[in-house]
């Protein structure tokens, strides 16, 4: 027969309890908790995989803590579906509370997700998509790109195609926000002729048709933006259809990254890409970042694992600098705002719409001496302290 | 040049959707029954010769050990599970059948994961010069050639060998056939396990060009009975022209129609517009076809 308690143990232990979970939120947070949501399965699942890998590579070069305070990083995989992630997004700042929100990769899945952070209060910091709305007329002081805005890579490629001499160029990109951005982004800073503008299904792996198209077009150059496994199969039915040989295909940093050449292979070498960052940066930041990435990860990171990991390093900057106390939202945006953190990019500064302002760099893709192909970059930045074309838009001042 | 090429693209489409809808139309059309999980033996078909090829270094093995695996998998599910199905009504089908669509994705992610690499063979990675002028990938030339090769072995089949004639029975009017005497149930088994085969088939050699990966038979699932419908039920004839002309309809989309919206549309409104018509074509002309002859443009069943 089970032993009874005394009789005034119970209602002690009861109100013992109720004290203890009303005394606990009135101290400073004792841990930083992040929900992290980003696309970690299907063809172009290598994104999310590297900026996740790259976030947890931080914390875990910090003792499993960022700023100072044990961080608690809650990862799911939003499938590439917009309606998946905002599920994702609802649970981790309804029921799991979670201070800062993180991770997407695609601009039309976060579109769908971000108003789940926003609207609750809750900070997103973006390690990749950031739209050329949220730069301008939508910017919100709850979102901080710490990537580069949309156009960037793009205006960048742009530029590279003048210094090139290029007349003729035909465009490509996925029919969604991240891929209008591109493509006009390459416009504004392009000055020779588009022969063609072709706009394809987010997600489509079959560019014959398209491939045709533009052998009949007989460009100069061919420009894409097709991230992840888009990019890679236009790649190589590029090559498979013998269009390398008359047309340069130029490239942003997106689909000329470690997770395109690894599996297109050698028809990768010689590509000319634009990107904010490169695997050889000499910065101190950037050396200690890509070897611990290959020691804990045995490969070398792309862009966007740089990006994981500087996002990790402005929270990490954000809680030090706030002494943990994550309850002022005031100080903490203006502590993120102040960005200060060693990024493995070099000097990392905020615009007024809290978009980068940074320089950005033509690679090339050459051997690593191990029989394997890498992106090197070139010393002189082809775009210096380059902001973006709607900060004027944006009412944060 | 250019229609030319695109011509070889909208064929290449059409085979491929052939391979899918050609076990589609026998099924419903000999076994009566409506398999929605066509599209998960597409898929598993393509998780295996992935499978095999990472394993033994060689697409051609890769290839031929799917389809042979996928043969005898599909013998399986049709004696172990879908034999039940064939007694009763077309809804009690589709709902077990799409049962089997879930089951088979969630046992493929289980042994495979959710997705697969799966390369052209480096032979084959290259153009080939047509004419000159006309530079076509040697993988899609291959593709075709499968594609025609499979095409015409199957009209062998059906038009010159003794099953080809117990096939096109029971699907001309099965209650017949069985009077006279045909073993049912062995035919039945067999000519499932080739529609899981010709699915096969199309995944292996589809993989490398569009993503191996859990779900990609339900959006060519649909293709396929949109084709099955427009060409006749039970009719391989049927599912030839109709696949044919739905690849063409759908290339013709991306391409042809877009330069005609271009002159008049921004390109963005040209780009989604173009696929986006074609698509709308194919289903107004399946509509057409069940308006005004509901059996198909080359009906199987008789009487």
């Amino acid at each position: 027969m089970p032993t009874r308690l005394p009789r005034h143990v119970v209602p002690a232990a009861i109100v013992a309890a109720a004290l203890a979970s009303v005394a606990l939120p009135a101290s400073a947070a004792d841990k930083v908790k992040i929900g992290f949501v980003s696309t970690l399965s299907g063809p172009s699942s290598a994104l999310g995989i590297d900026i996740r890998d790259g976030f947890l590579l931080a914390v875990k070069l910090n003792g499993g803590k960022l700023g100072g305070l044990p961080a608690e990083v809650l990862v799911s995989d939003d499938q590439f579906k917009p309606d998946v992630a905002k599920q994702l997004f609802e649970k981790n700042v309804k029921r799991d509370k979670v201070d800062f929100m993180t991770g997407v990769v695609f601009s039309n899945i976060m579109f769908a997700a971000l108003p789940e952070a926003i609207d609750n209060k809750v900070i997103y910091i973006s390690p990749n998509a950031a739209p050329s709305s949220i730069a301008g007329k939508d910017c919100n002081p709850l979102f901080f790109a710490v990537s580069w805005p949309n156009d960037a890579y793009h205006e960048a490629a742009g530029q590279f195609a003048n210094t090139r001499d290029l007349k003729s160029v035909y465009l490509v990109a996925p029919n969604y926000q991240a891929g209008k951005d591109s493509l006009a982004g390459f416009k504004r800073t392009f000055k020779g002729q588009i022969v063609g503008e072709n706009y394809t299904k987010l997600g489509q792996l079959d560019y014959a048709a398209e491939l045709a198209e533009i052998r009949a077009a007989k460009p100069q150059a061919v420009y894409i933006f097709l991230p992840g496994g888009m990019g890679i199969n236009f790649i190589k039915q590029y090559v498979g259809a013998g269009l390398g040989k008359d047309t340069t295909l130029l490239l942003p940093g997106f689909s000329a990254d470690q997770d395109v050449i690894n599996p297109v292979g050698a028809a990768m070498a010689g590509l000319f890409n634009t990107a904010h960052w490169s695997p050889d940066f000499s910065n101190a930041a950037n050396q200690k970042f890509v070897a611990e990435f290959e020691k804990e990860y045995k490969r070398v990171p792309t862009l966007y694992a740089s990006q994981g990991y500087d996002a990790a390093q402005l929270i990490a900057a954000a809680v030090r600098d706030t002494k943990g106390k994550l309850e002022d939202q005031a100080a903490v945006l203006k502590a993120l705002r102040a960005a200060r953190f060693d990024s493995v990019r070099g000097p990392f500064k905020f615009n007024t719409n809290q978009y980068p302002i940074q320089n950005y760099y033509v690679r090339t893709i050459g051997n690593d001496g191990k029989g394997g192909l890498v992106n090197k970059s070139f010393n002189e930045p082809i775009l210096k302290n380059h902001g973006d074309a709607y900060v004027q838009s944006c009412p944060m001042k | 040049m250019l229609i030319l090429e695109q011509a070889l693209n909208g064929l290449q489409f059409g085979l491929m959707l052939f391979l899918l809808a050609a076990g589609l139309t026998l099924v419903f059309g000999v076994m009566d029954m409506i398999n929605l999980a066509h599209g998960s033996l597409y898929m598993v078909g393509a998780f295996v010769a992935a499978w095999l090829v990472a394993l033994t270094g060689s697409f051609a093995i890769g290839v031929v050990g799917a389809v042979a695996l996928t043969f005898v998998f599909g013998m399986a599910l049709e004696i172990g599970v879908l034999r039940t199905l064939y007694a009763r009504d077309h809804l009690s089908q589709v709902l077990a059948t799409f049962a089997l669509i879930l089951i088979l994705n969630d046992g493929t992610k289980m042994i495979f994961g959710n997705d697969l690499p799966l390369s052209a063979p480096a032979a084959l990675a290259g153009p080939v010069e047509l004419l000159p002028g006309l530079q076509y990938p040697a993988y899609r030339l291959l593709i075709l050639a499968v594609g025609l090769a499979l095409a015409a072995l199957l009209w062998l089949l059906v038009q010159k060998t003794r099953m080809g004639a117990l096939v096109r029975a029971g699907a001309s009017n099965r209650t017949m056939a069985t009077a006279m005497g045909t073993d049912i149930g062995r035919l039945f088994t067999v000519v499932f396990g080739i529609g899981a085969a010709l699915c096969a088939v199309a995944g292996a050699l589809l993989g490398p060009l569009l993503a191996v990966q859990v779900g990609m038979g339900e959006n060519i699932l649909i293709l396929a009975f949109v084709v099955i419908v427009i060409g006749g039920i039970g009719s391989i004839r049927g599912a030839l022209v109709g696949a044919i002309l739905v690849g063409a309809v759908d290339t013709l989309g991306r391409t042809l129609l877009q330069h005609v919206l271009r002159e008049f549309l921004p390109p963005q409104w040209a780009s989604a517009a173009g696929p986006a018509i074609a698509s709308i074509a194919v289903y107004v002309f399946m509509a057409i076809v069940l308006a005004i002859r509901p059996q198909g443009l080359f009906p199987a069943r008789g009487g």
